[in-house]
């Protein structure tokens, strides 16, 4: 990485640890949820960008992330406990998904995800006693932290949920950026880029498609089951394909063939919605009207543009 | 039994505007290799254009269609010229993008326009009333929808097989750079093909406007019903459209009388057990 980079993201970490000190409860909200899109397009990237596959149906391994931390919580209220069955529930989901997905490429994948995702979605808003049909679940407490024996910690101010939130994410992305670059993440990109090519050379392909599959549904679930507990409600619209289209567009609007595309993405997605929003509640139509202008001026992403000269390097070994 | 068979012709009107929108895809699918997402949103603006020329401006109900028809066609001119000529030659996530955008800014758009404010204009004089089938009264207005569904069917067949037009457009699906060759002008093809799998939207959208409730949003909705079809058909294939449409028509109307709660699931486990088990679609030849 290069050193003014490096020097760059540490003081945006500094930042965002002091975040709680420098702003109030709403900007500490939009950094949550762009903390959580992040993490969500992360996973989706390493699917779309890294192995060259693009599923539609992510907000399905997102919602069961989201309704499976919520049952827990509102059965058993230990954000641990909450956590970690949401994320298995996401990871299961996308393993079972991923073994019929992954033999399929180009628009099959993209028919055969978008169908999963809205079984997904069908469950959600059908059955009720389970899932609170079309109404949700609702009054999804934020319990304290407990492991036992290590932790205990109650989350019962927004700050204390952030830095929850906020450690999560660095840990998933950190995690993410030393998988890329590892023999895995290197044998996903070659798959990417030449399937016949990979296979000739030994690489069992559709079982490394799975573990990618695998990856991008536990990232889904871990930014669903976050989302739980910060939002109080979930209900079936997280789960439909329109909410699976913003990791697409949060990775697309920052850059596909960047590892921090889709968190610049994410980030720009909430500002954009932001800004809009103060001056019209018809933001949807100034963010389509964006990306149509960024699908046909500037495919690189804006991350390649903000960033062109110092990613320069970069982006040219992960492309 | 009489409830089996009447619940059956529900599912065949259901099935005509199911067909109706998915046939618009299917010709666009299978000509342009797009997958335009922004289909559905054209079946609504049809709908709404079709509100305002009959149900707010009092125009007969066949002149408001038929305005209907022109401006969405002129909408998808716009789509096909302006934006997505563009992008033929791209990886298909942006094409996918760019038509998602487009949902975007048409579900505001309508927000702005009729500020989301739809409510079911009467049926026109003509189509009102009822007849008795299985011993019920059954809407004339469902069976002329079956009429026109059935007439689109005909028409497009012959369209397709018998004209110059059709056999051109299917030339150019079938292999672009040949028909490119051999003097067709492809560009003008794809156009002419965009515009007409609108108006198919928009005929669809416009057609339901006294028994249906539009709402911003619905565009989403109906690409969903329109892309299971066009899966169970098999991309690209007209035949295959109009059946798997009477087939999810009337599963649907069965399903909602019978399994309510699992009607929409088992709808999507169809889609993916036909995409696992023959990916090119149910009727491939």
């Amino acid at each position: 990485m290069p050193r003014r980079l490096a020097a760059l993201l540490m003081v945006l970490v500094l930042v965002l640890f002091a975040l709680p000190w420098l702003a109030g409860r709403y900007p500490l909200y939009l950094a949550m949820r762009i903390l959580i899109l992040s993490v969500f397009s992360l996973g989706f990237n390493l699917l779309f960008g890294y192995t060259g596959l693009l599923s539609f149906g992510q907000a399905g391994f997102y919602a069961v992330g989201a309704y499976g931390c919520a049952k827990i919580l509102l059965a058993v209220p230990n954000l641990f406990l909450g956590l970690l069955g949401g994320v298995l529930a996401a990871g299961i989901a996308a393993l079972l998904l991923g073994i019929l997905s992954v033999r399929h490429t180009r628009i099959y994948i993209k028919m055969l995800t978008l169908a999963f995702g809205m079984m997904i979605f069908s469950i959600a808003l059908k059955w009720r006693d389970f899932t609170g049909g079309d109404d949700g679940l609702v009054g999804i407490p934020r319990a304290p932290l407990e492991i036992p024996g290590l932790v205990s910690l109650s989350l019962a101010t927004m700050e204390r949920y952030y830095y929850v939130v906020l450690v999560v994410a660095l840990l998933a992305i950190g995690a993410m950026y030393r998988l890329v670059r590892s023999p895995l993440g290197l044998t996903l990109q070659a798959i990417r880029d030449s399937e016949s090519r990979a296979e000739f050379a030994g690489v069992p392909v559709q079982r490394y498609r799975l573990v990618s599959f695998t990856i991008a549904g536990l990232y889904a679930g871990v930014a669903g089951a976050l989302l739980a507990p910060l939002e109080a409600t979930i209900t079936p619209p997280e789960a439909h394909w329109s909410t699976s289209a913003e990791p697409v567009l949060a990775t697309l609007l920052g850059g596909a063939h960047i590892f921090g595309g889709p968190i610049v993405g994410a980030f720009l997605f909430f500002m954009i919605k932001d800004v809009i929003v103060r001056f019209t509640q018809y933001w949807l139509i100034w963010l389509g009207a964006i990306v149509v202008a960024l699908v046909l001026g500037f495919r690189g992403g804006v991350a390649s543009i903000l960033f062109g000269r110092l990613l320069a390097r970069r982006a040219a070994r992960v492309r | 039994m009489d409830t089996i068979a009447f619940q059956g012709l529900i599912g065949l009107s259901l099935a005509m505007y199911l067909w109706l929108i998915s046939a618009g895809l299917t010709i666009i699918f299978g000509v342009l290799r797009i997958v335009n997402f922004a289909h559905g949103s054209l079946f609504m603006v049809g709908a709404y254009l079709a509100f305002t020329f009959y149900g707010q401006l009092g125009l007969p109900f066949w002149l408001a269609i038929l305005l209907s028809l022109l401006g969405t066609g002129l909408l998808g001119l716009v789509m096909e010229r302006g934006f997505l000529r563009r992008i033929y030659g791209i990886d298909e996530a942006y094409q996918l993008l760019l038509t998602f955008g487009f949902i975007l800014i048409l579900d505001d758009a309508v927000k702005i326009i009729w500020g989301g404010v739809f409510r079911i204009p009467p049926i026109p004089a003509f189509l009102d009333g009822a007849w008795p089938v299985f011993g019920r009264p059954f809407p004339v207005y469902n069976t002329f929808i079956l009429g026109v569904g059935l007439a689109v069917a005909v028409g497009l067949w012959a369209l397709f097989e018998k004209t110059w037009w059709g056999r051109t457009v299917r030339a150019t699906a079938s292999d672009r750079e040949m028909a490119n060759a051999i003097g067709v002008n492809v560009p003008r093809v794809f156009s002419g093909v965009f515009v007409f799998g609108s108006m198919l939207a928009a005929l669809g959208g416009a057609l339901g406007i006294p028994v249906r409730v539009v709402a911003p949003g619905i565009g989403a909705t109906m690409i969903i019903q329109a892309f299971i079809i066009t899966v169970i058909g098999g991309l690209g294939n007209l035949k295959g459209a109009f059946v798997s449409s009477l087939i999810v028509g009337i599963l649907s109307a069965y399903g909602t009388l019978f399994f309510p709660v699992f009607e929409l699931f088992f709808i999507f486990v169809i889609m993916a057990v036909v995409l696992l088990v023959r990916p090119q679609g149910l009727f491939a030849r």
